[in-house]
């Protein structure tokens, strides 16, 4: 019976699909589990996400400190926001991580990826797998372990600091000039081996034919670096560095465990602002806002990046 | 001739040492702090920092972890929360990722361009308000916190990402083969689909695996017992405000780490490739 419905109604398909072997009836069964597929998700995601968007944005107008109701006030948050030192500071820092993070890990991460594209070995997968070790384990851990690496008295860079004959070493993370650099040297270590692997992803698609035609016309070594590798891997570095920067914002593990954003202030980031007044200060409101500027500048990087993404798989 | 081997040579041996030295330099923090987890107290705070072996060696601060705080519990709680969820999570991402790549029905593609959205939002954004939610469904302390809000992050919409990109690349005969035949789309999706993508659902479940496992932030803020909570969490509690003792922070640190350096080193080219392939991975 059913077989013959299925006869019957092929002729009333109206855009056969799969060389018009797939039934109409079937486009209703299509529809049905279409949905029911995305519905857990749908529901998921108009609840914690799209709903919490919103709900989101209606605490930024309020002052609230879950205790008792919240009281609305319009944009005064935001207002206070440009008002607030902190807020400056936490963006000052965030500056001076991105100029501290972004060309140290791009040179890094870039010549490591094309000196180990250069052969392909053991030892080179080797080295592959120990630089992006850092990046897959826990912030939290990591942190521990680099709060005694950089303690200042029996920690290891100030014992190796000291072996060279520097006996001035730095206090790191308790002070204000030297804290900043230690997460920096920190996250490098920690990022690097990732943004390596995407340059070596970059590099696997420079056509091997350029530089055989290089090759032909005499260039040397560092020429066809100059002229060919270097320019045909922009568009990953330009990628590297948006995600980088984003990075840059998103610092908050590392900044928790190691100095609370101290001292004075000077590791403060958004991220962790955000949190010490949502969760210590329990200012929902302020918080709220804080991060809505902090979504602001994030969106229009992100932005970027996915237009750049988009155009990169075009390619 | 002789001078271009020479040369070659030379630059081999440079290029080898140069790296050889920055791959210590990435994994001898790890080194390090593994090793010192077996050392006296004695030994950790006067040794020089490449005396790595442990003499004597110690598992006191390993005991002390476990006396101090709730650490079988914590690493538990990781464990089930890091095998749970990631099933959970594929479940949802792979019939969601299905409909996306294999089904065509009205508002598809909205929802579609909806989830892209959200991977641009940020999860500080939603922090303080799923927060607040948690507060109204009197989930706070509860592991439906940390279970359910996870099926719809960033990811878990990554993971649908991923595995619509693989659903696309399964040739479409099989499915219309299986359809004419008069096989459900439910059973396409279980019979054919599922089994033809395994090393999709492998990949999505280890860096699932790693993400909860590395998962702190939410967890902290919305759980309030030591008994419940994640190891991530409940380590932090080893940092002492006032005097640490290195020897328990590194002990329980391995603790953290372990788990997550073993799968790498057993699964990497899954964790590189996906690096490769969308420029996400573990992120």
């Amino acid at each position: 019976m059913s077989l013959l419905n299925r006869e019957n109604s092929r002729v009333t398909t109206t855009t056969p699909r799969l060389s018009g072997k797939i039934h109409i009836s079937l486009k209703k069964q299509e529809t049905i589990t279409g949905w029911l597929f995305i519905l857990p998700i749908l529901i998921g995601f108009l609840v914690f996400v799209a709903g919490s968007v919103i709900y989101s944005l209606v605490i930024s107008l309020t002052k609230w400190d879950l205790l008792t109701p919240p009281v609305f006030i319009g944009i005064q948050n935001y207002i206070r926001v440009f008002k607030d030192e902190s807020f400056w500071q936490c963006m000052y820092n965030t500056v001076y991580f991105v100029i501290g993070l972004v060309p140290s890990v791009l040179i890094l991460s870039m010549l490591t990826a094309i000196a180990i594209n250069q052969k392909v070995n053991k030892l080179t997968s080797f080295f592959k797998v120990s630089f992006y070790i850092p990046n897959i384990t826990s912030t939290i851990a990591v942190s521990m372990i680099w709060l005694w690496i950089l303690n200042p008295t029996n920690g290891l860079i100030n014992t190796l600091l000291h072996l060279i004959g520097i006996t001035n070493t730095p206090m790191w993370l308790q002070s204000v000039v030297w804290a900043k650099p230690a997460l920096i040297i920190m996250r490098i270590w920690q990022m690097c081996g990732y943004y390596m692997i995407m340059f070596l992803a970059g590099l696997q698609t420079i056509p091997e034919t350029l530089y055989e035609a290089a090759e032909v016309d005499g260039a040397r070594k560092w020429q066809k670096y100059r002229y060919i590798t270097v320019p045909m891997l922009s568009n990953t570095t330009f990628f590297v560095t948006i995600m980088l920067i984003i990075e840059a914002f998103n610092i908050f593990e590392a900044i928790f465990v190691m100095t609370e954003g101290r001292p004075a202030g000077s590791t403060n980031t958004l991220l962790y602002y955000i949190y010490y007044n949502g969760f210590q200060y329990y200012r929902m409101g302020y918080a709220s806002a804080l991060a809505w500027i902090l979504f602001a500048i994030l969106f229009v990087l992100t932005l970027i990046q996915f237009r750049l993404r988009r155009k990169k798989e075009q390619q | 001739m002789e001078v271009n081997f020479l040369k070659i040579k030379v630059g081999s041996i440079i290029f080898y040492s140069v790296m050889t030295v920055l791959s210590i330099t990435m994994i001898y923090p790890f080194i390090w702090g593994v090793t010192a987890s077996f050392k006296t107290t004695a030994q950790l705070y006067n040794g020089n920092p490449f005396n790595l072996i442990p003499n004597p060696i110690t598992t006191y601060n390993y005991e002390r972890v476990v006396e101090l705080l709730p650490f079988g519990r914590f690493v538990l709680n990781s464990l089930f929360l890091s095998t749970f969820v990631p099933v959970l999570q594929i479940i949802l991402a792979s019939m969601a990722a299905y409909s996306f790549a294999r089904l065509n029905f009205k508002g598809k593609n909205i929802i579609f361009l909806m989830l892209l959205g959200t991977m641009m939002i940020p999860g500080h954004v939603t922090l303080i308000p799923n927060f607040i939610i948690m507060r109204i469904l009197h989930w706070i302390d509860k592991y439906e916190a940390l279970i359910v809000p996870s099926l719809v992050s960033g990811g878990n919409i990554f993971n649908i990402f991923f595995l619509r990109q693989y659903f696309l690349s399964i040739p479409k005969d099989l499915e219309a083969a299986a359809i004419i035949d008069g096989c459900s789309r439910f059973r396409v999706f279980l019979n054919i689909i599922l089994p033809n993508a395994k090393p999709a659902l492998a990949t999505v479940a280890i860096l699932s695996f790693n993400r909860k496992w590395n998962e702190f932030l939410w967890p902290m803020i919305v759980m309030n017992t030591y008994e419940k909570m994640p190891i991530q969490v409940g380590l932090q509690y080893l940092k002492g405000s006032v005097n640490t003792n290195w020897g328990i922070v590194l002990a329980g640190s391995t603790i953290a780490i372990l788990p997550t350096i073993i799968i790498f080193l057993v699964f990497q080219k899954y964790f590189i490739r996906t690096v490769v392939n969308t420029g996400l991975g573990g992120q």
